[in-house]
């Protein structure tokens, strides 16, 4: 990236997990609510009110452990986390310092720049999250505490990253994990997954770190790595102008695609993390464990590896289609009918994620099941209808929902094999176009498309592609 | 002195506690003297004894995924010094 310094980068990451329920009470973690209609005494923090921790915070905390190869803590305890501010009712919020529920992960990256690397996970904690400020015209705040308490995972990755590129690929690769898992939403301007960057500098071959930076605010991938970007320049100036860099939290406007400084870390920050005294020590046996890994799903990284492995797809299309979970099953659905995988993902690929593009649709909400896709698929395989025809067939699927077969009726779409039939056409055609005949015979083969073409508008796509090829060849050498 | 006038003022701030002069040099003494007062468990030998988080042998109290209704938003907001628009008010407060 830069020839004079070597860029270091770690992450920390916020994933809000999708239960029904905070982390400490019954509230419901609903987004978009009536500010304060989903608190209760625990999450106001009023005196005596006792958190007791949700059990599926502690499955999903498990689940993201092991699918980033993490050690699962068989005893974990809560922290206090004290500051001020207006946002954390309780002037503390409840995490995890020592013995977090997951350490010494890792996960696989391939960036061009690098190839593939092995990057470090340090640690995953569960935590409450904070409430919401809104900031008036009137020099006030108004908090709304609906958000305060909802849980979220903090994952802490060592400080592997060596460019911008590398911590992208991380930060996809994690968000694709938590997504497959169904422990987050994965909606990153809704704040589902919030990154902070750790960025610092040091002349190569320098073993100590330099004094880093902690970037927030970075709510998409574009984002981050301007934000990145920018701030590893913004260092080298400084360095080269003969000044320090300071520790500090800087806070990125994507508007003006600069940082600014929020404030210095080493004054503000003494949080005095203690055990909350209210929550008992959380233990997880090794059947615990194990049950949850067994409902783990497949991963992307897996399925990758199989589709290539055992369905025989290029990299690309297995890239393309175990990248997203509900794309991948979908893909599955469809193969598990119609057993030719190739035929499957190009019309994955092709046909439905192109509609679901135009229409602005996700894969879930795509009118043509598997199922119904792979009806068009086998009226292709015994000849009942072309290639060409079947796209026909699948737009009427897509607006009316009817099986290939119901379509295929209905419009008359069958494909016509009846060889006088075709004959007939194959003879008007040849009749119609006396110069390109001419031309044919004499020489130029290249007019054989433009015959079947011919053949095949003549009949509005219905003769079957390979007979009018082969009545025409013979036709117009009989001549 | 295991304490300095330092810390406390530290721990003050912390607290976001003003405290006179006067007040210092006694809260300084009396945290002293509370620290060497603990300071006595330290002559215990507790080689091998597993540190504990938690002074009640207990683990493991979870509720289920379950919804529960909420107080309501005027319940809520009773205790608030100032409220406007269903939220509680506060100074404003950027960092």
């Amino acid at each position: 990236m830069n020839s004079r310094y070597e860029v270091v980068i770690g992450l920390e990451v916020h994933v809000q997990l999708t239960t029904k329920t905070k982390i400490f009470c019954g509230c419901s973690t609903g987004f978009g609510q009536s500010p304060n209609s989903q608190t209760c005494p625990v999450c106001l923090g009023l005196p005596g009110a006792l958190p007791v921790l949700n059990r599926q915070v502690v499955d999903d905390a498990i689940k993201a452990g092991l699918a980033t190869n993490c050690q699962i803590a068989p005893d974990s305890i809560f922290a206090r986390k004290n500051y001020f501010y207006p946002d954390l009712p309780k002037g503390y919020q409840i995490s995890q310092f020592e013995l977090p529920i997951c350490e010494h992960g890792w996960l696989d990256i391939e960036t061009e720049g690098s190839g593939k690397k092995r990057l470090g996970i340090t640690r995953i904690h569960m935590e409450e999250d904070a409430g919401k400020l809104l900031h008036n015209e009137d020099n006030s705040s108004s908090v709304d505490l609906n958000r305060a308490c909802t849980p979220l995972l903090e994952v802490v990755s060592e400080p592997d990253m060596r460019s911008s590129e590398e911590a992208i690929a991380y930060l996809k690769q994690l968000h694709q994990i938590v997504v497959y898992l169904g422990i987050c939403d994965g909606n990153l301007e809704e704040g589902s997954f919030r990154c902070d960057a750790n960025v610092s500098i040091r002349p190569w071959g320098q073993k100590e770190l330099g004094t880093r930076s902690e970037l927030k605010n970075l709510n998409s991938f574009r984002y981050i790595k301007q934000a990145i970007e920018y701030e590893v320049e913004r260092q080298i100036d400084v360095i080269d102008a003969g000044e320090k860099v300071v520790q500090e939290t800087r806070l990125f406007d994507p508007d003006a695609g600069v940082s600014r400084s929020m404030r210095g870390k080493e004054e503000a920050h003494d949080y005095r993390y203690f055990p909350d005294p209210d929550l008992l020590p959380l233990q997880v046996s090794a059947d615990w464990v194990e049950q949850v890994r067994s409902s783990l799903p497949e991963l992307s990284a897996a399925k990758l590896q199989r589709y290539q492995d055992e369905m025989g797809l290029p990299v690309y299309d297995a890239g393309v289609i175990s990248a997203d979970r509900q794309l991948a099953e979908y893909f599955e659905a469809l193969v598990e009918q119609y057993n030719q995988p190739k035929i499957c993902s190009n019309w994955v690929m092709g046909e439905v994620l192109g509609a679901l593009k135009e229409k602005n649709l996700t894969i879930d909400q795509c009118p043509v099941s598997p199922e119904l896709l792979a009806g068009i698929l086998q009226r292709i395989d015994d000849n009942t209808i072309s290639g060409k025809i079947a796209k026909t067939v699948f737009e009427e699927i897509w607006q009316n929902g009817k099986t290939a077969d119901q379509v295929i009726e209905e419009k008359g779409l069958k494909q016509v094999t009846d060889t006088g039939e075709i004959e007939a056409i194959v003879a008007a055609v040849i009749a119609a176009n006396p110069g390109q005949v001419a031309e044919y015979r004499a020489g130029k083969e290249k007019l054989m498309g433009f015959f079947v073409g011919q053949v095949m508008q003549a009949s509005k796509g219905k003769a079957n592609p390979g007979m009018a090829n082969a009545l025409l060849k013979k036709k117009l050498t009989e001549m | 002195m295991k304490i300095s006038e330092k810390d406390v003022e530290h721990v003050a701030r912390l607290a976001r506690l003003t405290l006179e002069p006067a007040d210092l040099t006694i809260m300084t003494g009396q945290m002293d003297a509370l620290l060497g007062y603990v300071e006595k468990l330290n002559e215990l030998d507790t080689e091998g004894v597993e540190p504990m988080a938690h002074a009640v042998p207990m683990s493991n109290a979870f509720r289920d995924d379950e919804m529960k209704p909420p107080i309501g938003i005027e319940r809520a907001l009773q205790n608030a010094p100032a409220a406007a628009a269903g939220c509680f008010k506060v100074p404003k407060i950027i960092e």
